[in-house]
């Protein structure tokens, strides 16, 4: 199998950015994308013309999160429910020709080719994404018994794998989708409503300061998230976004 | 070499507790004056770097990953154990415990394995009131599993995604420290070097992996959570950026490596495809539960499984194990499969693979029911290989998927280097020669949370905070050593990439220090990597400077330390003259084939050495490219509690 790929190349935040063109023979078609782009850099390195492609990568079984890349317009690819280090080439033509692009949003600078800094999520989750226990303190843990569906509703957001795909689609970069499956994963049981309200406020501000724009439920997000999370979560956040800060106005200043 | 493992003196039941009183503490005031590096950031290094910022102290943690939540215990599926004993159903401390120092094989410290087991279920407390989501049963409370054969349901889970939320919950507790300012957290930063006085670690070198600047960081105390080696196979199910690097740097200086050749083969994973193949997919060991385990008789196994008939299918596991059939332990599992394959009858591309067939199950409990059970798995299998397995039999194979050995610590989880205190995976503690499932979670969290706060603290007590200056020589030598190595890396100027060694350390490794090794074997491999490791600092390829982010760069200092770490490996699977456990030498065989422990010699840990602790990492082409030079020490194993027994499953 052969494949054409058209890849951003941009060799730091300071350099200007082109998409380059790369044929890689000799494909297979069980292969998954992302070892496509291994053998292309492989290629790469007996050429000795060109620096390999840099991506992010680690896990490579759909659960870390740290894999990217907008392939052909869509984020992690065409398949639902799917990162891209579990694409595989049988989703591909023969000879096709496949833009591979980073995320591209304001708040996800780019550090090289298609490797981008997600670090504005990490500091989302410093402002509030928590409950404050310290280790030690807890009770035991059947002395709260929790309603099944609830655990369950809790667990299906907590799935989140902080990747960013909801935020390279939205057209206004936004990661409510991101921050709403917080806020509920956490909201959803007893031992998070303590600082509920706090904590939808202290986290839509920092999402609004890390330069996320507001959801126009356009829902795009939610096709395009490897876990399926819904944006009823963000129907979810806005219901106890507004609450909270008619409760306590004093924390949104 | 001081290999005195501390270990408190009083009953079994009592040294844990006795222990947490006997040492010292630092008053609240004081623990601020104090900073501690923690390295790596998976179940064990965020659970130890947020529990050791509420306590006061000052933490720096660091990651190679972009964000802590990366770390690779994300990705553990089943569960965690713990004796909370909420089914009725006869667990207990002890049980725990049996069952963990019986399942490693004995070949793991009595008064550790006990302390494990203890605080197994204050974890499970936490991680609840940090909001981890685990299974629940309608009456609201937490729901269990049998797990692994065991004979209680004692397993914790979270759907098929128990390590993602606990992790998560960790790195909650860290990012809450974050913005507190109790940690300083530096990702995309990976540990180069560690800077030893006088037998006591002063500090850390790190790589920036975006800008390629090399740091100092002093610390009173350093934490490696760096995790297991079982990239050394190239192939495994670890994320592809798990390396050695920082407990074989460790090593180098003077740490001991503590029974490296103990690794856990899983017998149920997706079965390689092609030579581009980058990492092993495991597949939940429960599938054996429902599925058949079968190869063809004779003839051609590439034939379609639908055309052989039953008669010609050999369901060798219901047939040499009658008792426990499909069932049987991970290690014998994998081995069977192995001897399958070996002996011409694999199935799939390239024979590496036995089917395992679900359409027994499918036909007496129906699609609908498997799919309730399995789903998700079959889905998963589905995507990788494109094949139904509700349709055609799974293909699996055996993937290298845990380590047991790692740097030795003491019962305060302390190296041999006073202040280098190692936990989690990265460490040989607790699991002997075989971990048993859902226990990495456990250990991982118990030394994070419960285990490291209380003896760090009795470590820093005796030590004043002053921290040794950044421009002191012990810094800067250690410095140039590590710039000396890039710059010997980068400088080769050959044609072959890293990934190209890798792969061909992992096939010598797989094939002479995997399921089965024999004494030949181990020479010739041993031979073969001093060959390999000659070639690739000779014909090693690395565009780019130091100076920016260089994934090739990364990845050949990785392999230059897995190169040599293989060596060592093989030299301590040679040294161990048994069977126990994932280490099995064909030498040492029951008449029926089963491993034959030797406790007389072999009861206790084997501790590596590395001789010339100064020049082993100098950075200089001609001293990396030599064979290694080590000394093997032992701790004796004292069991007291415990019966000494084999394992027998037919």
């Amino acid at each position: 199998m052969k494949l054409i790929f058209e890849i951003w190349r941009q060799e730091s935040p300071d350099h200007k950015g082109q998409f380059k063109t790369y044929e890689v023979n000799n494909l297979d078609t069980n292969m998954s994308f992302l070892e496509a782009l291994d053998v292309l850099n492989e290629q790469l390195l007996r050429e000795k013309k060109e620096e390999p492609v840099a991506f992010d990568y680690d896990c490579r079984e759909g659960i870390c999160g740290m894999c990217s890349l907008v392939i052909n317009g869509e984020p992690h690819g065409p398949l639902q429910g799917v990162t891209t280090c579990q694409l595989h080439l049988r989703s591909f033509k023969d000879s096709e020709r496949i833009t591979v692009e980073p995320w591209r949003a304001k708040s996800f600078p780019i550090v090289r080719d298609l490797v981008t800094d997600r670090s504005a999520f990490d500091r989302i989750i410093s402002s509030g994404g928590y409950i404050s226990v310290n280790t030690g303190s807890a009770g035991d843990a059947n002395a709260i018994p929790i309603e099944k569906a609830k655990a369950d509703q809790a667990f299906d957001v907590a799935a989140c794998i902080g990747c960013g795909a909801c935020v390279a689609t939205c057209k206004n970069s936004s990661a409510m989708l991101f921050v709403a499956a917080k806020v509920t994963h956490l909201s959803a049981l007893k031992q998070g409503e303590v600082e509920k309200e706090e904590r939808v406020l202290k986290m839509m501000t920092s999402h609004d300061m890390e330069g996320f724009g507001s959801c126009s439920q356009t829902k795009s997000c939610e096709a395009v998230c490897p876990k399926n999370i819904s944006t009823a979560a963000i129907t979810a956040l806005n219901r106890e976004y507004l609450r909270a800060a008619v409760k306590k106005p004093q924390a949104l200043s | 070499m001081n290999l005195d493992g501390k270990i408190p003196k009083g009953a079994l039941a009592d040294k844990w507790s006795s222990h947490k009183f006997q040492m010292s503490l630092l008053a609240p005031a004081q623990k601020r004056h104090y900073k501690i590096l923690v390295v790596g950031t998976g179940l064990a290094g965020a659970s130890a770097a947020a529990t050791l910022a509420e306590l006061g102290y000052q933490v720096e943690a660091f990651c190679f990953q972009d964000s802590p939540r990366r770390a690779h215990s994300i990705a553990a599926q089943g569960g965690i154990n713990a004796c909370k004993n909420y089914q009725g159903d006869g667990d207990s401390v002890r049980r725990l415990f049996y069952d963990t120092i019986k399942g490693g094989d004995f070949r793991s410290r009595e008064a550790n394995v006990y302390r494990l087991a203890e605080e197994s279920q204050n974890i499970i407390d936490q991680a609840v009131a940090q909001g981890v989501p685990f299974a629940r049963d309608y009456g609201g409370f937490l729901d269990n599993r049998s797990f692994g054969g065991a004979q209680v349901s004692r397993t914790f889970y979270a759907k098929g995604q128990t390590g993602q939320q606990l992790l998560l919950g960790a790195y909650s507790a860290l990012q809450r420290q974050v913005a507190r300012g109790g940690v300083k957290l530096h990702t995309r930063t990976e540990l180069l070097d560690i800077v030893v006085d006088h037998d006591e670690v002063k500090g850390i070198i790190t790589r920036n992996l975006v800008s390629g600047k090399i740091n100092r960081f002093a610390g009173h105390a350093v934490v490696l959570a760096t995790g297991g080696y079982g990239n050394v196979f190239y192939l495994s199910t670890n994320a592809l950026g798990s390396n050695v690097t920082a407990t074989y740097r460790a090593y180098l200086r003077g740490a001991g490596f503590a029974n490296p050749c103990f690794t856990q083969i899983h017998p149920t994973c997706i079965p390689v495809k092609g030579n581009y193949q980058s990492k092993l997919t495991l597949m939940s060991e429960s599938l054996r539960n429902d599925g058949r385990v079968w190869v063809p008789k004779s003839g051609d196994p590439s034939r379609n499984p639908s055309q052989i008939a039953e008669e010609d299918r050999d369901y060798y596991l219901e047939r040499i194990y009658p008792s426990f059939g499909n069932l049987v332990p991970r290690d014998i599992a994998s081995r069977k499969a192995k001897e399958m394959c070996d002996a011409g009858k694999g199935v799939g591309p390239g024979g590496l693979g036995v089917y395992l067939d679900f359409s027994d199950a499918i036909s007496r409990l129906g699609e609908k029911t498997m799919g309730e059970r399995y789903g998700n798995l079959f889905d998963m299998y589905r995507q990788i290989t494109g094949e139904n397995p509700y349709k055609t039999p799974m293909r699996i194979y055996p993937a290298v998927h845990y380590t047991m050995g790692g740097l030795w610590v003491d019962y305060n989880l302390m190296s041999n280097i006073r202040g280098l205190h190692v936990i989690g995976e990265a460490n040989f503690s607790d699991h002997g020669s075989n971990r048993l499932g859902a226990s990495a979670l456990m250990q991982g969290l118990a030394d994070g949370y419960f285990i490291l706060p209380y003896t760090i603290s009795h470590y820093l007590a005796s030590h004043k905070p002053t921290l040794t200056p950044l421009d002191n020589n012990l810094f800067n030598r250690v410095e140039s050593q590590v710039t000396a190595k890039i710059r010997s890396l980068l400088s080769i100027g050959g044609s072959r990439s890293p990934h190209e060694f890798h792969r061909e350390l992992g096939k010598i490794m797989w094939n002479y220090c995997g399921m089965s090794r024999t004494t030949e074997g181990l020479r010739s491999a041993i031979a073969k990597i001093q060959q390999l490791k000659q070639d690739f600092w000779q014909d090693l390829y690395i565009p780019g400077s130091a100076g920016t982010f260089n994934q090739t760069l990364e990845s050949a200092g990785r392999v230059a330390d897995f190169l040599s770490f293989g060596e060592l490996m093989c030299q301590d699977a040679l040294a161990r003259e048994e069977s126990c456990g994932g280490h099995f030498r064909e030498e040492h065989q029951t008449s029926a084939g089963e491993a034959k422990r030797d406790d007389q010699k072999f009861a206790h840990v084997a501790v590596w050495q590395h001789v010339n602790q100064d020049r082993g990492s100098s950075g200089v082409k001609g001293d990396e490219m030599r064979p290694i030079k080590t000394k093997r020490h032992t701790e004796k194993l004292e069991f007291n509690e415990v019966q000494l027994t084999s394992r027998s499953y037919k």
